[in-house]
């Protein structure tokens, strides 16, 4: 099995390292082939893994594959943890690549750069899979930053857009603030347990449960807050949460596979998956579980109210993922990690499949992205409209569709959850069931039905998209509906083992489980719940207000339009992030340059220093007269100074 | 071992061959630089041997060389290596075989001359990290700058004269003070041999006195604020081999000058006065990231970049104090030095592939301003790489060498202070913020101007030269364990020997240490 362990990831390495060095003599054939076929065998073989250790049950595998280095008797090493928890997101992601992957060959078969985009993406396989893979702090640190360094190759990979370019330096530098937290909080493991191994910093956890550490002198923090809440920080980078969100719908300048795969399915979910592997950790503080609480909840309300005011079809759906990802980390906040990551995993599927079809979308319309300008595709592209709505009911947690389980499962957990800041999650949670459902109901219809909007010339050259689009929409709808059904066992059984560790005491899953009567009943008990009659609400208001009388959106906007003018802006977080951080570093780099080292340094040290050296010698070279009697004077002068002192001193001592 | 004096050959090949152009340039030798580049490469691999040879599991000083040279004074010819020298050696020699490469076409008046710099500095600066002897080491120190000064002075820019300058009575400014502690120790110590003078007890005024005296010789080299204005201007009259040597090899001497002389020599001193180091150390990491991102040279920015990482270097290896008032254990110390010590080697590579990035575009548009860029990637795509990989090296991504130092550090300095493990671990921030500002506007974005238009990808030469450092940054990135063995027994010692006080008994009770 171990060789298999190492396959998994290597493989897409290798493809894209062929297909990135050699894509010129290998052409573009031989570089969709080369990472097609990496990214293949890791989804073959995460299946392998699959069965040997979830129908098998086999223990999970914990293990080192080199050793980095050594300092200080501390090993850092580079290995691998599988268990049912990894095994789960191998399949995400290996299963979301490959779709991605095989729709790349239609979407991008016109881009000069190719070559370029399939070794991007299998190296962003490559650098999700050791993330998830990983056994270890350091790894996990490499995986995480190395997501991050192809994330801003690929939103910059139309690097003539000075939008492209724009969007890709800001989302790698919020992700650095992110990981600037999450480097702190890996830091203040090394400095708790000596150690980066997971297995021993988990075991050694309980007992550093007490510690506190002195933040400022005289403010002793909890040590396991301290630490939760920094790694959580790295969390709200990557994943996007208020207020690091606002590289996510930026990312959107990115070419339409990857916003499926990276910024949609796998990527942004790094974050969930993180806290979720540290449940150990983040169960001993209770602080650091409201803080993931609330910030959980106010990402998946107030995104979601963006949503809605969007017009670019790719940055609706952007939106409706970083509130989808609010959802999840409210689920890790209540301690329901396991219904956290089942969202990750529905959403992966219905999410992509949102994108893709988006991206389907586009192709048609030739790359005009405006939803305004949409209307009526139903009858050109039927295999994209029913992915899409099958897209859509899973993501507004349709009865029976995947996100339904997921979703539903999620907010009972905080209806149940009893921490600080619960009641506040459950009625965000809540009432964004309503803002998803009219998001996406009003981006649906506004996209396949009512009025053909667009110009003659796209008109007359709309159709469905080739099958090596299509397909993968198929391919993803399929999960997006069934994936939902093994609810059971991921949530009420013990799916997840040993990977996931909930305190008792707060255990809301093993609480609703108490409930649970299978798949079926909580479908029925679905339909009769709060959610169900909001998602519904929400789905008939976005069919009255954008095909039954199209009038009345203009009316509402302009009844409300301070409220629309604020969330059109995006809550000015941009504008006050442009003003404050990057107009305030730039203006400390000049104040600090021109007066720290230019005028104080340079100007009155170093350069002062050199002119009352210049003073000085102007001054004695007066001195050196040439006269015979100014130096015999001052020889005189000199020896009575002298004779004098001499005196001085010798009464005084 | 003692047979073949591999040191003696490091030092004194190069400079024989640096003797050697100047004869062959005189006799009318068409082109020196075949010679010169194979000079370079031999001394690059007899300093391989080095590596092989060398015995991980003592930190006592190995390839030894020692012979009388002036008894009057009891000085002597001592060379030796341990952990902390040998990697900075195999770096010079690395370093020296690129930089004559990338001196191969550009360099076009005083060829000879220029070689023959470049390979007596290295021999030099082999024999500065080799000395054991404080005179042979002084002598070193001060000869090393001025082939340097020479370099920036004759192949310059338009602002040579005031650099140099500047350049030259900064470092000889700090160097003196070091030549009066030195004195001072060998008429304590009878001697001038340097480890003599980590073993020589001595009161707590003197060490502060000798500490200061280091200080200022080496924060100048190092070089830390804020003594550090004398390096962007360096930098940007220095041509690009200038840069190279200076930014990856003689800044390292300051640092280096820490391990060997300051800690070891003056460790109470050192431990008393430790909070001025980190305080210089993260002000650098933090007011030199801000100013970096405003700079408009590229060259001036990656000079104030480079001051910004030395500040790792210098913080890592003060930490062992905090550590120990902070926790009671010297656990964590010897991860602070090796990461500086990894973040110095590292930094070599990384500035000094900047700096030949900019060469590369220099040599082409005579220009280092980034205003003058826009959009190189599109006539320069294998180039764009290769600056893309450098610019995230130099912000520190994990799986380039650039991650591993401050990684370390910054682990170290959580253990010892929160708040030094905050003030570092900005870098994550700011050091992207201004390498990839950079590339956003010089690499990136449509092509501006028909300056850039008219660009040709690099040769096989500059591919060749690129390839080597990207390859060593990558190398020691995903697998740093081979640079950091060869450093523990010697670390360890140094951790040992400078948690030991110095101070006469009675002292020591006094002042509590």
């Amino acid at each position: 099995m171990e060789k298999i362990y190492l396959a998994i990831p290597l493989a897409p390495l290798f493809g894209a390292l062929v297909a990135g060095l050699f894509g010129r003599q290998i052409g573009r054939a031989g570089a969709h082939w080369v990472t097609i076929l990496g990214v293949g065998i890791s989804f073959v073989l995460s299946l392998v893994v699959f069965k040997h250790m979830v129908i098998d049950g086999a223990e999970p595998f914990n293990g080192s594959v080199y050793t980095w280095l050594v300092s200080d008797g501390v090993r850092f090493e580079i290995g691998f943890l599988v268990d049912r928890l990894t095994t789960l997101m191998l399949l995400v992601v290996s299963f979301v690549s490959l779709m991605v992957h095989i729709y790349t060959i239609g979407y991008m078969h016109e881009d000069p750069g190719y070559q370029r985009f399939f070794s991007y993406i299998a190296l962003f396989t490559f650098s999700m899979l050791m993330l998830v893979m990983s056994n270890n702090f350091l790894q996990l640190f490499f995986g995480w930053e190395a997501v991050g360094l192809v994330s801003y190759l690929l939103i910059g990979f139309w690097y003539k857009r000075p939008s492209a370019i724009y969007a890709n330096l800001k989302a790698f530098l919020v992700n650095r603030v992110g990981d600037f937290g999450f480097l702190l909080g890996i830091a203040a493991i090394y400095m708790a347990f000596n150690s980066m191994d997971y297995m021993t910093v988990f075991a050694a956890a309980p007992s550093h449960a007490g510690e506190t550490i002195e933040v400022i002198p005289g403010v002793e923090w909890q040590l396991m807050s301290v630490i939760c809440i920094l790694l959580f920080i790295g969390a709200m980078g990557k994943s996007a949460q208020v207020p690091l969100h606002v590289w996510l719908p930026d990312s959107m300048e990115g070419p339409t596979p990857i916003s499926a795969l990276i910024h949609a399915a796998t990527m942004v979910t790094a974050g969930i998956f993180m806290v979720a592997r540290m449940s150990p950790l983040f169960e001993l503080s209770v602080t650091a579980l409201s803080v993931v609480l609330v910030i959980g909840a106010i990402t998946a309300l107030f995104m979601g109210f963006l949503g809605v005011v969007q017009n670019d079809i790719k940055r609706v759906v952007a939106y409706s993922t970083l509130s989808q990802l609010g959802y999840m980390t409210v689920a890790l906040g209540a301690s329901a990690y396991a219904a956290g990551i089942f969202h990750l995993m529905t959403h992966a599927f219905f999410k992509a499949l949102l994108f893709l079809a988006a991206g389907s979308v586009i192709i048609a319309m030739h790359h005009d992205q405006d939803i305004r300008n949409m209307g009526g595709l139903k009858k050109y592209m039927p295999i994209t409209y029913w992915t899409s709505l099958i897209g859509s009911l899973a993501l507004i947690g349709f009865p029976g569709f995947a996100g339904f389980f997921s979703k539903d499962a999620i907010i009972e957990a905080t209806h149940a959850s009893q921490i600080p800041g619960s009641t506040f999650a459950y009625i965000a949670v809540l009432s964004s069931v309503f803002v998803t459902a009219l998001y996406s109901f009003r981006m649906f219809f506004l996209v396949f039905h009512g009025k053909e909007r667009m110009d003659e010339h796209t008109r007359e050259h709309l159709h469905e998209t080739p099958p090596v689009v299509t397909v993968p929409l198929i391919m993803l709808a399929i999960p997006s509906v069934l994936a939902g059904y093994v609810i059971g066992p991921v949530l009420f059984g013990d799916y997840f083992g040993g990977a996931i560790h909930v305190d008792h005491a707060r255990d809301v899953l093993a609480h609703l489980g108490e409930h649970f009567t299978g798949a079926g009943g909580f479908i029925l008990h679905g339909i009769t719940g709060l959610p169900f009659i909001l998602a519904m609400a929400g789905l008939a208001t976005a069919w009255y207000i954008y095909i039954k009388n199209p009038d009345i959106a203009t009316t509402v906007r302009r009844r409300f339009k301070g409220i629309y003018q604020v969330l059109v802006n995006k809550y000015y977080a941009d504008d006050f992030n442009e003003a404050v951080f990057a107009g305030g570093a730039r203006g400390v780099g000049q104040l600090l340059w021109k007066i720290g080292d230019v005028l104080i340094i340079d100007g009155l040290i170093v350069n002062g220093s050199a002119r009352v050296v210049g003073w000085v010698a102007s001054v004695v070279r007066h001195v050196q007269s040439g006269y015979l009697y100014h130096y015999a004077f001052s020889m005189i002068i000199g020896l009575l100074l002298l004779l004098s002192w001499f005196m001085v001193y010798q009464n005084g001592s | 071992m003692i047979d073949t004096p591999i040191l003696s050959l490091l030092i004194w090949l190069p400079i024989a061959g640096g003797m050697a152009l100047l004869v062959m340039d005189s006799l009318g030798t068409p082109d020196i630089r075949p010679t010169a580049l194979v000079v370079s490469i031999i001394t690059f691999l007899f300093s391989i041997l080095i590596y092989t040879g060398f015995d991980t599991s003592t930190a006592a000083m190995q390839f030894s060389e020692q012979v009388r040279w002036i008894d009057a004074f009891n000085v002597n010819y001592h060379l030796g290596v341990d952990g902390i020298s040998m990697p900075l050696i195999i770096l010079t020699t690395f370093t020296t075989v690129l930089v004559v490469l990338a001196g191969w076409q550009v360099i076009r008046e005083k060829t000879a001359q220029y070689m023959a710099s470049f390979l007596i500095m290295e021999g030099l600066m082999n024999g500065v990290f080799a000395s054991l002897d404080a005179v042979l080491f002084y002598v070193f120190w001060e000869a090393m700058l001025i082939p340097m000064f020479l370099i920036i002075g004759i192949w310059g820019g338009p602002r040579r004269v005031y650099a140099t300058i500047k350049f030259f009575l900064y470092t000889f400014f700090g160097s003196v003070f070091m030549l009066v502690a030195l004195i001072y120790m060998y008429y304590q110590s009878g001697s001038f041999s340097i480890l003599d003078y980590h073993a020589l007890p001595l009161g707590m005024t003197e060490q502060i006195l000798i500490f200061i005296a280091f200080l200022l010789a080496f924060a100048v080299k190092v070089p830390m604020w804020p003594v550090h204005t004398w390096l962007p201007d360096a930098h940007v009259e220095a041509p690009t081999g200038g840069s190279v040597i200076l930014a990856a090899i003689m800044l390292k001497i300051g640092g280096y000058g820490f391990l060997r002389f300051s800690l070891p020599i003056t460790p109470d001193a050192s431990h008393s006065l430790d909070w001025l180091i980190i305080l210089m150390s993260l002000v650098a990491v933090v007011y030199i990231g801000f100013v970096a991102l405003v700079q408009e040279d590229m060259k001036k920015l990656i000079a104030y970049s480079s001051i910004a990482h030395m500040g790792f270097v210098t913080l890592g290896i003060f930490l062992v104090f905090s550590l120990i008032d902070n926790t009671g254990s010297t656990q964590g110390a010897s991860l602070g030095i090796e990461g500086g010590m990894v973040q110095m080697i590292s930094h070599g590579f990384i500035s000094g592939a900047l700096f030949l990035c900019v060469g590369v575009l220099y040599d082409r548009m005579h220009s280092r301003q980034i205003s003058d860029y826009g959009g190189v990637v599109n006539t320069m795509p294998v180039f764009a790489a290769f600056m893309v990989l450098f610019a995230m090296a130099n912000s520190g991504l994990p799986g380039t060498s650039g991650f591993v130092g401050e990684f370390m550090v910054i682990l170290a300095s959580f253990k010892a202070n929160l708040w030094y493990a905050v003030l570092a671990a900005t870098t994550l921030i700011l050091g992207a913020a201004y390498s990839l500002w950079m590339v956003k506007r010089v690499i990136f974005g449509e092509v501006v101007n028909e300056g850039v238009r008219g660009l040709e990808d690099i040769n096989r030469r500059e591919f060749v030269i690129l390839g080597s450092l990207a390859a060593a940054v990558l190398l020691f990135g995903i697998w740093p364990a081979p640079l950091v063995e060869v450093m523990h027994a010697s670390v360890n010692n140094l951790v040992a020997h400078v948690t030991e006080s110095k101070l006469p008994v009675a002292q020591a009770l006094l002042t509590g240490h």
